[in-house]
């Protein structure tokens, strides 16, 4: 030990002694924005010596000769050379970051591309992006910040589901972008927002090269590396938030409510129910009764460095996520581990791994659809109170008036148990091999293996006559088992000869996902206790069957091809060829190809366009036209198979038999999209002004009409047998994307950038062969016809019911339309006014129309950063137009509450003409019309955060490079002319989407946040 | 020189390794844990478990009974407003047309009936072993009930001999003529006949009676009033089967599959039910849909107030005819004198079909409780054989005094003592007799086809059109599925 402290005086003397050497620090900066940069490479012109910046951009050379000169470097920047000289001791190096971002590397499956030579539509988004949105789920990012990705959520219950949507809604059957990670084919919704260093969205015929999986488009996830050459850097994030909800529906209050219903039962010729209103006062607010404030807290770490030959990065994290209903009865937690290693293991050789683990749970309440918790919340009279004089929960009377579903919500969350736990591990390990200089063998193994295991408990409970009344408690428990793996081979070819660039890529992937399911109930848990719910004890004997299983195991063998070709990278061109072999598919139809072409032309290269000093420093125009697939279909079905339902009864006990199950299909095979698209990039005024624009129509053939309506002679409607799944359709969505964004400095001390995209999208049914012309889908109110359909020319899902023309006003004007009789009930002054739209003199199931789509007519993002010292402010906001939503949350029953629009109802004539008059009677004014049509576009305020960073010179001695503290809130405010919750809300599905039984409202997030480097 | 062979010899080694293992063999793949349909038949046990499925069908016949009583005039369609499920509420009013999701649920489910005893008869080759004319006969009754149903609500219907129906063949195999239907019917009821055990094996099972009752009724509809007799008589003889004393017992949980009873739909409540598939429901459906509104108290639960009986139905009954009570509730009284309280529907009455409504449950029953009521559907009942043996005989002109004789035995039943017989003959008995079978089966879902057949039906049901509403309408998308190749209905 001694001798090495020996050892290091006298080298140390030695340096002093021998040359002028000292210790330079300094900080690399971008000159338009100030920002530091990570990563610059230096070179030590004197020794050969090479260092690279941290993560702040700075850097320290230790014992540098003062008479060299340092070289900087940096991908996408001008290099810049700095002369030492003596007095130097910390500097500033800012680099040009002239046309910086064409020189980004741009991945697009099975390679990458610089950003200038992309010739498809392909958008990214960066880990600062993710940064700033602070999503608690990595789709969230995508909400406006990519032209032509929609967003949305099935409500705002913690760990929801999160749709994405790339270039509008093309299928009836799954819209669902495929997330390739690091390669290989994974899960968005698992994965820790903190892990990943950027989304690249692949949306026209450039994710052909995913063949059958890329028609809905490709994301492709990076997940964050190690920087070699980088001492270890570690990062610290943690915040804490308090969630609200963004919105409270006008309901009456009790007062309102008694004479709302003492006036509907007068007008239904009978008593009234409340003969003194007065006292009543404002009632029970059950909105406010379960919406609370909930918490939210993260934490993630990180630690990642490098040496010359390896680099890595380690990261932790833990999110717990309360729910503003139920609390913990809806609560979200997510834990996740990552190891990331690359390393040249020679040469010619280089190795990398990432593995990622993720444990995580969620409970659940009833939040959307008829009963759920919501919905009972908004229909529950404001005059009953949450508990008896007992201080139990109060019945909600078993009355026709109130129906037989609407329960008292408080209860209903008191009493729903469950618990979903996953556990998963996914990674990729992948090595290169340089065969040559200009080629290159990959090989990639990918894999997801994880197992869910989820519990519910329904406990014995009377709610007094209602459906949701248990008669014996059961738990059931179920165990879930998913895997994929895929394996990647391919060869790289790189060639550059004279001014033609050439890259092939010729590979072969083989793809196969398997798993297994199994659950079962036990009945009779002791003292009715989520505490005992366990199969292990409740042990009571089952009247049926109690166990149920599934098993899977489906495959795909594909082929493919890419070549790329540009002149001085000013002409491009690739072409690519994909085939595909899938258990997915019918017998005779195994086998599909997939070819698609893109080009470019670099107009700002031409000599005629005088080079790029000019306002225009870059115009790119390119286009790509492909055709790709979709495979996200389900199985087997081209196999009849007998798993259909056969129980009967004999000898007073259940008896099982076997049936088929599906009709099959041997010509199932995958949905078509033919993409096409024209885009073109520009840059402007010394790049500071970027634009993006694109027009592209998609067209998806060959739908698959699942259970398309057949001939009801071959069985379908059997218990457990439904019809063939048939590629049947047809859907063309066209439109428009433009980005700008622009980024300035105005000085050293103040910076700006402002982004701005719009995407307009049409949506046309083009063909539906299925002998009635249209798919039926969605529900309204109760034994009601469905509300949405696909029909040739037509949006997808739009909605289908009757015109109104506002309100009768008296007999007269009744006695003068077409009877409404066959509505329900014949009109009475007070009632809507149905439009007869065939003329025929009578209102009917034929008079019903085009009443509103849920689709936007156009999408917006926008956001804008200031950067002014040591504060910085960021903000995010998105708008939807044109969508319409139907209002589904209000029960159609005589006695329910309501919102506070009822109180411009009709009560005579001229005193309303959009509000029907209420009564006890039977009325036509519930039926699906547009009176429940609603437009719902809307301007959110997603994120605004303030964040301030101490001055890392004052913290060196702690060893800390940033230290920053940020507030913001998430879900600000949402603009909107919409009632209900959540404009921005759907349940997703194709065909019903749009309709608002109460979603669980998303919540408006305060937070506080701290991040800190070391 | 050495480093280029390593290159080509590595290049090829994986290219050829990686492009030849993976070939198209890869995604041959069996499904496990799966049978194929086309593949079955290999034992007695897959044919029994193939006629269990084919029994699992009679479950859905609920709409049958509930759509058929709400046709007639016995009841109103009810249910919570007049819009609650249109397809009943527009079949009450007779305004009822080609777009009917619940007339389209008809069709298909007794056409699944259908289809799935066909796969049996398509392998009924295939396998030989014990027993299999017992089960090729139970698949033949099955086919012959469903048939009937489909005979009887849509006329002629396309038929495929023993095989099953196949996609396209909704173009090219024509709509039978109702005489081919029956005779279709007739063919599978005489086999059964002649090849079903008189005891069933396990309760629930058609049995020799059932197919002889069936095949009576088959005749009856017809007017072949001899062979009816004939059949009908057989099952009389038989003395397999007698009148239970209390008429009102027989429709409780401990009368289901009584000495009563020939044939009966079994239902259980130990199975949960959802909207989403009412036809998997192992309950009766119809009883939850006929249920009192709202209901709470003794004896029974509440239900969706469907299917409510008419004052003129109530005043139809004689003084001390005990089937008066047992046949419709006046829920008023029973609310006052049992401290119940109760809910009111639409086209509320005051009355509920008794026979049919939902009990009290054990904790065994599954949820939703509306959707699995327990109650077996008596499908055919000795009190029916003998109306039809009567009828049979008096309307063929066959004997009076014997058609007397077994009408009487069902009119002293229903009031307790011989006070009340009938002793009119021809024409006035043939009213009585028709008289007497809507009492004795209101609320059983036979009444509008009896006033069809009988041609009564203009008369009793208002808005009921001659040359029309004999018939159901064939559900619009059937007619667009077949291409012309099934003609509608008149006057649809």
């Amino acid at each position: 030990m001694k001798s090495n402290h020996l050892l290091i005086i006298f080298l140390l003397f030695s340096a002093f002694g021998f040359a002028q050497k000292k210790d330079v620090a300094g900080t690399v900066k971008e000159r338009s924005t100030g920002l530091p940069l990570y990563g610059v490479n230096i070179l030590d012109k004197n020794t050969g010596n090479t260092f690279s910046t941290d993560f702040d951009g700075k850097f320290l050379l230790k014992g540098i000769a003062t008479e060299t000169t340092l070289v900087f470097t940096y991908v996408g920047f001008k290099s810049r050379e700095y002369k030492l000289t003596a007095a130097d001791s910390n500097i500033t190096i800012l680099l040009e970051d002239e046309a910086k971002t064409l020189n980004e590397v741009v991945v697009i499956g099975y390679g990458s591309v610089k950003k200038k030579n992309v010739t498809g539509a392909v958008s990214v988004v960066s880990s600062k992006t993710i940064e700033e949105l602070k999503p608690v789920k990595i789709e969230q990012a995508l909400q406006g910040t990519v032209a032509g990705v929609n967003v949305t959520t099935v409500g705002g219950a913690p760990g929801a589901d999160i749709s994405v949507r790339i270039r509008g809604i093309s299928t009836n059957g799954e819209n669902k972008p495929i997330a390739i990670i690091d390669g290989y084919q994974g899960d968005l919704s698992t994965l820790n927002p903190s892990d990943i260093e950027s989304l690249t969205v692949l949306k026209d015929a450039q994710a052909a090269i995913y063949g059958t999986i890329g028609a809905n488009g490709i994301i492709l996830v990076t997940t964050k590396t190690g920087k070699r050459n980088s001492k270890a850097k570690i990062s610290f994030n943690t915040q804490t938030g308090i969630q609200e909800a963004s919105r409270i529906l006008p309901t009456l209050s009790a007062t309102e409510y008694a004479l709302m219903l003492n006036e509907s039962y007068a007008n239904g010729g009978n008593s009234l129910p409340f003969p003194n209103v007065s006292g009543l006062g404002k009632g029970t607010n059950w909105q406010k009764e379960i919406l609370n404030q909930a918490p939210i807290i993260s934490y993630d770490l990180s630690i990642s460095g490098g040496s010359e030959n390896i680099s890595y990065a380690v990261s932790a994290s833990h999110l717990d996520q309360e729910g503003i209903i139920g609390g913990d009865k809806s609560g979200f937690e997510r834990n996740t581990g990552r190891i990331a290693l690359s390393a040249d293991v020679s040469d010619k050789l280089k190795m990398k791994t990432n593995i990622i683990y993720t444990l995580q749970s969620r409970k659940t309440i009833n939040d959307n659809g008829l009963g759920s918790v919501l919905f009972n919340a908004l229909n529950v009279p404001s005059t009953l109170a949450p508990y008896d004089a007992n201080g139990n929960y109060t019945l909600v009377p078993s009355t026709p008036g109130l129906g037989i579903e609407i329960i008292n919500p408080l209860a209903q969350i008191e009493n729903t148990y469950n618990d979903y736990e996953l556990k998963k591990i996914n990674g990729n390990i992948g090595l290169d091999y340089k065969l040559t200089d200009s080629f290159v063998l990959s090989g990639t193994l990918g894999y997801n293996s994880q197992s869910g295991q989820s519990k519910t408990f329904a406990k014995q409970i009377s709610y007094g006559g209602k459906v949701f009344d248990v008669n014996r408690s059961s738990v059931t428990q179920g165990a879930q088992f998913d895997n994929n793996y895929s394996v990647d081979v391919y060869g790289t070819y790189t060639k550059k000869i004279g001014e033609h660039n050439v890259v092939g890529v010729l590979g072969t992937t083989v793809f196969k996902e398997y798993g297994n399911g199994l659950y079962a109930t036990g009945f009779d848990v002791p003292y009715n206790s989520w505490d005992y719910a366990d199969i292990s004890l409740a042990v009571g004997l089952p009247t049926v069957a109690p166990n149920s299983s599934y098993v899977y195991d489906e495959r795909r063998l594909s082929y493919f091809a890419r070549a790329q070709y540009d002149f001085k990278g000013k002409y491009l061109l690739s072409a690519m060829l994909r085939r595909d072999s899938s258990t997915k598919f019918g017998p005779n139809n195994r086998i599909g190809y997939f070819p698609s072409l893109t080009a470019g032309w670099v107009i700002s290269d031409e000599s005629f366009f005088g080079g790029n000093e000019g306002t225009v420093n870059f115009l790119k125009l390119r286009g790509s036209y492909g055709v790709l697939g979709n495979d996200q279909i389900p199985n087997n079905g081209y196999v009849s198979q007998l798993n259909g339902e056969a129980t009967y009864i004999f000898n007073n006990a259940i008896t099982q038999g076997l049936a088929t199950g599906q009709i099959p299909n041997p010509d199932l095979k995958w949905e078509e999209a033919q993409k096409f698209d024209v885009g073109v990039d520009l840059k402007m005024f010394n790049n500071k002004v970027n634009i993006v624009a694109d027009y592209f129509i998609d067209t998806r053939a060959d739908l698959l009409i699942p259970s398309i309506p057949v001939s009801g002679i071959l069985g379908t409607a059997a218990p457990g047998a439904s019809a063939p799944t048939i590629n049947a359709g047809s859907v063309r969505n066209s439109g428009i994307e433009f980005a700008i964004d622009y980024k300035t400095t105005f000085s050293n001390e103040l910076t700006m950038s402002l982004g701005y995209n719009v995407t307009f999208l049409q949506n046309e049914v083009i063909e539906v062969n299925n002998g009635t012309g249209f798919i039926e889908g969605g529900s309204f109110g109760v034994g009601q016809p469905a509300p949405s359909r696909m029909q040739v020319g037509k949006p997808l899902g739009y909605f289908y019911g009757y015109k109104t023309n506002g309100i009768f006003q008296n007999q007269a004007e009744v006695d003068a339309a077409p009877s409404q009789i066959a509505l329900g009930a014949e009109a009475q002054a007070g009632d809507i006014r149905y439009v007869d739209m065939n003329n025929d003199g009578v209102i009917n199931t034929s008079d019903r129309t085009d009443i509103g789509s849920p689709i936007a007519a156009s999408t917006m993002g926008f956001n804008m950063q200031f950067g002014y010292k040591n504060f910085d402010f960021v903000t995010y906001l998105f708008a939807s137009i044109g969508n319409d939503m139907v209002r589904n949350y209000e029960r159609s029953l005589t006695d329910v509450n309501r919102l506070d629009y009822v109180l411009d109802r009709w009560t005579g004539e001229g005193t309303s003409n959009s509000a029907p008059r209420v009564t006890t009677s039977a009325t036509s004014n519930n039926v699906f019309s547009d009176y429940f049509v609603e437009d719902a576009s809307f301007l959110r305020i997603q994120n605004i955060q303030l964040g301030y960073s101490i001055n890392p010179n004052h913290l060196t001695k702690a060893g800390i490079t940033k230290f920053r503290v940020y507030m913001g809130v998430n879900n600000l405010y949402t603009f909107t002319e919409y009632k209900g919750y959540d404009p921005g809300a759907s349940s997703g599905a194709p065909i019903g989407a749009g309709i608002d039984y109460g979603f669980y409202p998303i919540p408006r997030t305060y937070l506080m946040g701290l991040n800190i480097n070391f | 020189m050495k480093k280029y062979i390593f290159i080509t010899v590595t290049c090829i080694t994986l290219f050829s390794t990686v492009f030849i293992s993976c070939n198209d063999e890869f995604v041959e793949r069996d499904i496990k844990y799966s049978i194929d349909s086309e593949n079955f038949f290999n034992s007695k046990s897959d044919y029994d478990k193939a006629l269990i499925a084919t029994y699992d069908l009679l479950q859905s016949t609920y709409i049958n009974v509930l759509m058929g009583e709400i046709a007639s005039d016995n009841t109103l369609a009810g249910g919570e407003s007049p819009t609650d499920v249109i397809g009943f509420q527009q079949i009450d009013d007779m305004t009822h047309t080609p777009v009917n999701d619940n007339l389209k649920n008809l069709w298909d489910w007794m056409f699944a009936g259908v289809q799935r005893a066909n796969y049996i008869l398509e392998f009924k080759d295939k396998t030989d072993f014990e027993g299999k004319a017992q089960i090729i006969a139970e698949a033949r009754f099955l086919r012959a009930y469903y048939h009937f149903e489909l005979v009887k609500w849509f006329g002629g219907i396309p038929m495929n001999g023993d095989k099953r129906f196949t996609t396209g063949d909704e173009t090219s195999v024509k709509r039978s003529s109702v005489q081919e239907v029956y005779a279709s019917i007739e063919a599978d009821l005489i086999y059964a006949s002649q090849n079903l055990a008189p005891t069933a094996s396990e309760t629930g099972r058609a049995t020799q009676g059932a197919a002889l009752a069936l095949l009576g009724k088959a005749y009856l509809f017809q007017n072949k009033y001899s062979q009816a007799a004939a059949a009908l008589e057989q099952v009389i003889v038989s003395s397999k089967y007698s009148l239970v004393s209390d008429y009102a017992s027989q429709f409780e949980m401990e009368g289901e599959n009584g000495k009563e009873s020939i044939f009966e739909v079994q239902y259980t409540d130990v199975e949960g039910a959802g909207f989403g598939c009412l036809q998997c429901s192992e309950g009766n459906v119809a009883v939850g849909f006929s249920g009192v509104r709202n209901y709470t108290g003794p004896k029974y639960t509440s239900g969706f107030s469907f299917n409510i009986p008419t004052k003129e139905t109530y005043n139809a009954f004689e003084v001390g005819d005990s089937r008066l009570n047992a046949s419709l509730l006046d829920i008023a009284a029973w609310a006052a004198a049992n401290n119940a309280t109760f809910g009111k529907g639409n086209e509320d009455t005051g009355y509920f079909n008794q026979k049919y409504l939902p009990r009290v449950r054990t904790t065994n029953a599954a949820g939703d409780l509306n959707l699995t009521n327990p109650n077996n559907y008596r499908a055919i009942r000795y009190a029916d054989v003998l109306l039809m043996a009567a009828e049979a005989l008096n309307r063929g002109a066959i004997n009076d005094t014997k058609a007397q004789g077994y009408l009487n035995q069902v009119r002293d039943r229903a009031f307790g003592d011989a006070n009340h017989r009938i002793t009119s003959v021809g024409a006035a008995l043939t009213d009585a007799i028709l008289k007497e079978r809507r009492l004795e089966f209101v609320g059983e879902g036979f009444r509008f086809f009896d006033l069809v057949r009988t041609g009564k039906a203009a008369n009793a049901i208002t808005g009921f059109v001659v040359g029309k509403h004999e018939l159901f309408p064939i559900p619009l998308q059937e007619i667009q599925f077949s291409n012309g190749n099934w003609n509608q209905n008149p006057g649809y």
